[in-house]
């Protein structure tokens, strides 16, 4: 898989590349400036892009500009968006084109190498990868929501790990469960919030945010 | 000008005609008071005079900018804040209310009010009677007149019978007709002579912005020492602790990692859960000391995703055409910032409004909840801070919080904008 990695701290390039190609990840190209990122995304055309937000020479949001501009020209580009803060205002952005393969992570996740290629991975292949930080600064602003207040404390588990984007067989790996009592929690979830039904796994981790990111 | 306004004018310049009663009684009072000083007696009775001249004073400031738009200014230095109680603290007060130049000042204002100030207020008082007087002696009370004491002149008309007290209707309805125009004009005139001597003196105006000045400096210059005091102490006692414990462990690991290799791995898994509190740590501390939003986006979207983070719903409407100076933005990002948690905490509230725009030079911020009300800026109140911290930049806080709610705290900031940074 063909990835271009966008990050201006020598260190951390160094230690992404390595361990993208520790696991079999082909790095394309390794910049470190929002122009040349730019010039990545159009030339090489990878599977897959793994930006720091913050990046030279404004050292403004670049990385995440260049990101969505990419995307514009070529919509579903997969991206996995890096950063030491994460705020909802950028989350929203980056999933308001609605099409899927946006990843949106705190730069700590790196430390656990398993679970961030994981994350890389699945934004390559069109889903989500959404920092568990995210997801709970949206819920606490759910507090009130009655909807959300009907859902067991299990569901409510269930739908955090779905809404970060992970698959019901990797929710059924981490909360100890079969994948069927998985699918039935999440037919209850979608049934007490009031969603659309659906098969397709993308599509149901983008309804699950769009309900928490909702007024 | 409107007949209303001209009314509005007369009743107005009848009022303020009356308060020259209160001009001339405390100028009396004030003088000889002071010349009673020398008695000893003057010193109790100088100091609430001097208060009252000063509200009186300031009364006819509030007239002023309400009635006509004049604004004048207060020139009056502070009291001193530690003075002595008894007697010795009377004199402390009385000498400086006397070396304050204002009271002097007063004092000649009160000589003109009750002369050349009460004039024009009556001037501007006297068209409209004096028009209805022309109609009243049309009437027919011209006759007794008349009958009395021979011609009586109205202006300059001389009324002798029913025909020529019938031309003061016409004159009457020109004096009416004057005073529209007049009487509003008038009363303004008596403000700006007011101003002439209420008003500040360039030197006095000049000594005020110095002691704001001093002020605000030191203001700054505590809270900055505050807040360094605080990084350090966060860094002390959470990251840098954390780095020394990783460090231990890392040694640790080194040397049992031939030995026993499990424990090498339960103390590397140690040090990772260290050190992603540490980053966590250092993550809020970062974000006490200049939110990277700011830094990346500018004060609109900072504002927009601060609102994200409150758990009340926050509606927001931010209007700037570009980015103020970074102090000023990161002032009022954490103003703003203040004054949300302060109502959702505080207040009770279940929803804000947060809206931000940028005009005549002003970065005027207004923040509003539904809450309890009843904020009021106490000196060790988080309000008092940010009015402090916005001080250092000349801004300014106010709050409006009836009991009950909602809740209105108003900043304001002069400053200018610079065009958008370009990204990319």
């Amino acid at each position: 898989m063909r990835v271009v990695v966008a990050e201006d701290l020598f260190l951390l390039r160094d230690g992404l590349v390595r361990m993208l190609e520790a696991y079999d990840f082909e790095v394309v190209a390794a910049v470190e400036s929002g122009p040349e990122l730019s010039k990545a995304l159009a030339e090489l055309e990878p599977d897959v892009a793994v930006v720091d937000v913050r990046l030279p020479p404004s050292f403004s949001d670049e990385g995440l500009q260049c990101a969505l501009q990419a995307r514009r020209a070529r919509p579903g580009l997969p991206v996995l968006v890096l950063s030491q803060h994460v705020e909802q205002l950028y989350a929203r952005e980056l999933l308001a084109d609605g099409s899927g393969g946006i990843g949106y992570l705190l730069k700590d996740r790196v430390f656990d190498a398993d679970q961030f290629i994981d994350a890389v991975r699945r934004v390559a292949a069109g889903g989500t990868a959404m920092d568990p930080q995210v997801i709970s600064q949206l819920l606490d602003r759910r507090a009130q929501d009655k909807p959300l207040g009907r859902l067991t404390p299990r569901e409510l588990e269930v739908m955090e790990l779905m809404a970060e984007g992970r698959s019901n067989t990797a929710i059924a790996a981490q909360l100890f469960v079969t994948e069927r009592a998985v699918a039935k929690h999440t037919s209850n979830i979608f049934g007490k919030l009031g969603l659309p039904p659906s098969d397709d796994n993308n599509r149901r981790v983008l309804a699950v945010l769009a309900y928490l990111d909702r007024g | 000008m409107n007949g209303r306004g001209a009314l509005m004018a007369c009743a107005r310049g009848f009022a303020v005609s009356w308060l020259a009663l209160v001009s001339i009684a405390l100028s009396v009072l004030t003088i000889v008071s002071i010349a009673f000083i020398t008695l000893g007696l003057g010193v109790l009775t100088t100091p609430p005079l001097i208060k009252a001249v000063r509200a009186h004073a300031n009364r006819r400031r509030l007239l002023a900018a309400t009635w006509s738009g004049v604004t004048i200014r207060a020139p009056y230095r502070p009291l001193p804040a530690d003075r002595r109680s008894g007697v010795t603290g009377q004199v402390e007060l009385c000498t400086f209310l006397l070396k304050d130049p204002a009271t002097w000042r007063d004092l000649l204002w009160l000589q003109v009010d009750m002369t050349a100030g009460y004039a024009v207020s009556l001037l501007a008082f006297a068209f409209v009677p004096y028009g209805i007087e022309g109609f009243v002696l049309a009437a027919g009370v011209w006759q007794p007149i008349v009958n009395a004491g021979g011609t009586y002149w109205y202006a300059f008309l001389p009324i002798d019978s029913q025909g020529t007290a019938l031309l003061a209707v016409p004159l009457g309805i020109g004096f009416m007709a004057l005073g529209a125009t007049v009487s509003p004009l008038l009363l303004r005139g008596h403000f700006l002579l007011a101003r002439a001597l209420l008003d500040p003196t360039p030197q006095m105006a000049l000594e005020q912005r110095v002691r704001r000045l001093t002020e605000t400096r030191h203001d700054a210059v505590d809270t900055s020492a505050a807040e360094l005091r605080r990084i350090e102490r966060d860094l002390h006692d959470g990251a840098q602790a954390r780095l020394v414990a990783m460090g231990m462990s890392l040694g640790t690991v080194e040397a049992l990692i031939e030995k026993d290799p499990a424990k090498a791995k339960e103390l590397l898994a140690a040090a990772r859960t260290n050190s992603a509190e540490a980053l966590a740590e250092l993550r809020d501390l970062v974000r006490g000391i200049h939110p990277p939003v700011l830094a990346e986006r500018g004060l609109g979207d900072a504002v927009r995703a601060l609102a994200l983070r409150m758990a009340v719903p926050v509606e927001v409407d931010v209007e700037l055409a570009g980015r103020a100076d970074e102090p000023v933005e990161s002032a009022a990002y954490f103003a703003v910032s203040e004054v949300l948690t302060n109502a959702a905490k505080h207040a009770g509230a279940s929803r804000m409004w947060l809206d931000v725009h940028h005009a005549e030079g002003m970065l005027r911020i207004t923040v509003t909840d539904d809450g309890r009300g009843g904020a009021r800026i106490t000196p060790e109140g988080g309000l008092s801070g940010v009015e402090r911290r916005l001080g250092t930049f000349d801004g300014v806080l106010a709050v409006s919080s009836p009991s009950g709610g909602p809740t209105m705290v108003t900043m304001e900031i002069p400053c200018a904008l610079s065009a958008p940074r370009a990204a990319g």
